[in-house]
């Protein structure tokens, strides 16, 4: 167990390597130049320009540069191009937001993927079935930034859910109470939107995972035995079908965090993905590497939290 | 005497696939958008662009509802949104299919290889579609796409060098399992090559599983080309795209709303032919 813990994280930095390699060099290979100025722009001086190619180490070749960057990553030393703030202080300041959001999102995914996989094993092959395979396409089909806009026409114009930002700027809330649920309504339909793509994949997850588990024998023997169908089906079939999601879990990460991208772009919500899209816009080098290992360091440990998940429900798994 | 037919595992294929209303209506549809595509191509082409010139302004026109003449409205530069829509169907399908030609041979090339020689090589290969599979590949697309510049090449580029860890996966994994058939031994108890038992034996029964992921790529890339355009980085105006038809009309959310209907519609309704067809296949191959 403690030698296969160590031999992932092992074989964790070496992945992680690999990534920052690979991210810095698609950054930096790039034509196009860093500076929050403009390349050409004639009146910043020959002086300034040579400051912040020396504070960036841009002088340096690219070898050393991205030793450089290394070294700063993980010391905590790299700094924003545009503003000069420590690229972690502004990562940090969009953590409660991005948590709360992408939390969110991996609740509604697996509690409604569960139940409507669940709903589906039990009607297989019939029209209720079916429909709910083809709801399950409709979801991974729809365009996030689609339904975002046409969710804020059907309910924002005229429901008034708030949206935008976190929470109502300019409101007294007469209670404490009053002030969370305008959170809660803020993050809702992002969070719901952004939900959709792993609702789908986790229940047909869950399907393929029950329709399989119920035709095993020892469901067979539960049911000649003559436990009742509610306890062969929750306390034999389900328990046993959930393995699928437990995997699902560290696979959901990085297409949140990519769709998240266009939604707190959409909702003006200050989370990692609009932080993100931002430095793409302004070529903020550093924040996009940081970012990009950040998220790649989060799928490799969710990955392994799942894998040791997985053998300790499923005891025929052994770690090697 | 009962006759015994002999048919092609893709021919077996095709048959079972016929069976599934759903697939076949999803095929029906892509085959329909993929030829008004092509006629629009062929009509702008030869100078008549029908209905109308999706570039042409006229100010006085702009942001109208659905009527008899612009069936799907004006924009906010009095531009006809149907007809931009129908230009934009060429640049969606170019994507979704072209994508898939570039992710399909880096996976099949890394899948075939890993599969085959196993081993070492087998584990190096596997650690980088590890490392791929942490990004976050949206986002991957995004920063390359911006860096290098919008253009219909570099996202069909970008989109494929990041989107071949699917493909290779299951490439090597069909290669594991055909690699200890007793022909595949035969074979290379005959000596033949490595490279014309990769091509000759095992690829053609591997091609059922390629032709599925194939499928099923296309909407992944046809919709991230959408999210791309609808943040401005997708193939540049004036070429209309369904996505940055999206992007145009969001300003203008509350007053014009069909500007936001249609062409996401769209592309949904692409998307989804995509999935169904190629979750029709996927079912049409396992039942054995």
């Amino acid at each position: 167990m403690l030698s296969f813990i160590l031999r992932r994280l092992g074989l964790s930095i070496i992945l992680l390597f690999l990534i920052s390699f690979i991210s810095f060099f698609i950054i930096t290979l790039t034509p196009g130049s860093p500076y929050p100025w403009g390349e050409m722009n004639p009146k910043i001086s020959p002086e300034v320009k040579a400051a912040f190619r020396k504070k960036f180490h841009l002088d340096f070749p690219l070898h050393q540069q991205y030793e450089m960057m290394l070294h700063d990553l993980f010391t905590g030393e790299l700094r924003s191009m545009k503003d000069d703030l420590p690229v972690m202080k502004k990562i940090i300041s969009r953590l409660p937001a991005t948590l709360a959001l992408n939390v969110m999102a991996i609740l509604f995914s697996l509690s409604f993927g569960t139940l409507l996989g669940l709903y589906g094993s039990l009607y297989r092959g019939n029209w209720k079935d079916m429909s709910l395979s083809c709801l399950s396409f409709l979801f991974i089909a729809l365009p996030g930034f689609w339904i975002s806009y046409l969710l804020v026409l059907a309910l924002v114009k005229h429901i008034g859910i708030p949206i935008l930002g976190t929470q109502s700027y300019g409101v007294d809330f007469p209670t404490d109470l009053a002030r969370w649920l305008d959170r809660l309504w803020h993050l809702m339909l992002p969070a719901i939107i952004l939900s959709l793509a792993g609702i789908a994949t986790q229940s047909r997850y869950l399907r393929s995972s029950m329709i399989e588990t119920l035709r095993e024998n020892y469901i067979l023997t539960a049911r000649a035995k003559g436990l009742s169908p509610t306890v062969v089906l929750y306390q034999h079939a389900l328990r046993n079908s959930l393995r699928p999601l437990i995997t699902g879990i560290g696979m959901l990460l990085p297409s949140l965090i990519s769709g998240s991208v266009i939604i707190e772009t959409i909702f003006a919500y200050p989370g990692m993905g609009q932080l993100g899209y931002q430095a793409v816009l302004e070529r903020d080098y550093p924040i996009l590497i940081t970012l990009n290992m950040i998220v790649a360091t989060m799928v490799l440990l969710g990955n392994l939290f799942s894998d040791l998940l997985y053998a300790l429900v499923d005891p025929r798994v052994r770690l090697e | 005497m009962k006759q015994i037919v002999f048919e092609s595992p893709s021919q077996q294929l095709w048959k079972r696939f016929c069976k599934n209303k759903v697939g076949l209506w999803a095929l029906g549809l892509i085959l329909f958008l993929t030829l008004i595509a092509a006629a629009t191509l062929l009509l702008s082409w030869l100078g008549l662009p029908w209905p109308m010139n999706p570039n042409a302004t006229d100010l006085s026109q702009k942001l109208l509802l659905p009527n008899r003449l612009h069936w799907l409205g004006t924009d906010h530069l009095g531009r006809d949104v149907f007809s931009r829509m129908l230009h934009g169907a060429p640049i969606s399908l170019t994507v979704g299919f072209t994508t898939v030609i570039v992710s399909l041979s880096i996976g099949v090339l890394i899948g075939s290889v890993a599969g085959y020689c196993g081993g070492k090589i087998d584990q190096l290969l596997m650690r980088l579609v590890d490392a791929f599979l942490c990004f976050p590949t949206f986002f991957l697309i995004l920063t390359a796409v911006a860096l290098l510049g919008p253009s219909l090449m570099n996202i069909i580029v970008v989109i494929g060098l990041v989107s071949w860890t699917g493909t290779a996966r299951l490439v090597r994994g069909e290669f594991l399992t055909l690699r200890e058939t007793q022909y595949i031994n035969a074979a290379q108890i005959l000596g033949q090559k490595s490279s014309t038992i990769i091509l000759r034996h095992i690829l053609p029964n591997a091609a059922g599983v390629i032709l599925i992921t194939a499928v099923l790529g296309i909407p992944e890339a046809i919709l991230a080309e959408a999210g791309l355009s609808f943040l401005g980085f997708g193939v540049q105006p004036p070429q209309a795209t369904w996505g940055n038809i999206i992007a145009d009309g969001k300003t203008y959310l509350l007053e014009a709303w069909w500007l936001i209907l249609f062409p996401g519609f769209a592309i949904f309704i692409t998307a989804l032919a995509f999935y169904l067809v190629g979750d029709s296949l996927r079912e049409a191959g396992e039942k054995k």
